[in-house]
């Protein structure tokens, strides 16, 4: 029987939304607060939601061991107390929570092989989220 | 077509432990929560019904209904409970969060009337769900 199961990590972030080849009135136009030069930032949470049939054996849709040091290794610990716009992820880019929520995606996607990628979820605050299944 | 969802709130204990794995197993496969002597969790416990308004009353669901059936069912059934030695589905079954959504949607299930039982979530913490949305 297919069960859905998400897990919440945390992490603390800054970023700076800023396009290079843009005139700072049309950076303060398009970001507004988020273009202050010297960044801010956020508390991320992350949901990730992966599914598949219940192991009789175990109980487990997968073992949490495995999608906690997972998670903890490639997502916790590569963004926690980092500045979003200086990591090689972002070079080019303006690191907005969507790109970030599509970014985290795909590494689960690429290497977290344990159970079926459903979801990331990703909360910027309280009133900001962002969704990204993969599907067009 | 519309969407209800009901919270309740429930406190047990329970451990992991399989009976066909040697100790080094259990303890491997489910680490802390294979602990004999058991741990607990204040669960929350999810119920979304779909269907259609009625005309006269605006409900899509009693709720009063919908609340007894689930305090029934599931919240008294399993509030201050010893998962493993008090609810008779988990004499065969790890009480994992995964297996307590299953349990939740078969005893909600058949008495599900007007509306039809849509998902069934159990929050073990805030930061780990299940969801189950009946066999596929």
């Amino acid at each position: 029987m297919k069960v859905h199961l998400t897990r919440r990590y945390h992490f603390a972030a800054s970023h700076r939304l800023h396009l290079a080849d843009c005139s700072d009135a049309e950076n303060q136009r398009i970001y507004g607060k988020c273009n202050n030069p010297h960044g801010h930032g956020h508390n991320y949470a992350v949901e990730v939601t992966v599914s598949g049939p219940v192991d009789i054996a175990t109980g487990m849709v997968c073992n949490l061991a495995d999608l906690d040091g997972f998670s903890n290794k490639e997502i916790v610990e590569r963004f926690d107390h980092t500045n979003l716009s200086m990591l090689p992820d972002f070079e080019g880019e303006v690191p907005t929570t969507e790109r970030l929520c599509v970014k985290i995606y795909d590494i689960y996607k690429r290497s977290f092989k344990h159970a079926h990628l459903e979801k990331v979820r990703i909360e910027e605050t309280a009133k900001n989220s962002f969704e990204y299944t993969g599907r067009a | 077509m519309i969407y209800l969802t009901r919270k309740g709130e429930f406190a047990a204990s329970h451990y992991y432990h399989n009976p066909a794995f040697t100790p080094e197993e259990n303890q491997r496969v489910f680490g802390k929560c294979a602990n004999m002597n058991g741990h607990g969790h204040n669960y929350v416990l999810e119920v979304t019904v779909k269907g259609e308004i009625d005309e006269r009353t605006g409900f899509v669901v009693d709720l009063k209904e919908l609340k007894d059936i689930m305090n029934r069912e599931v919240v008294d059934a399993m509030d201050h409970r010893h998962l493993n030695k008090e609810v008779p589905e988990f004499a065969s079954a790890i009480p994992t969060t995964e297996n307590i959504a299953i349990v939740a949607w078969k005893r909600l299930q058949p008495h599900m009337k007007v509306a039809k039982l849509h998902r069934v979530r159990v929050y073990e913490n805030a930061d780990l769900f299940a969801d189950f949305y009946g066999e596929e």
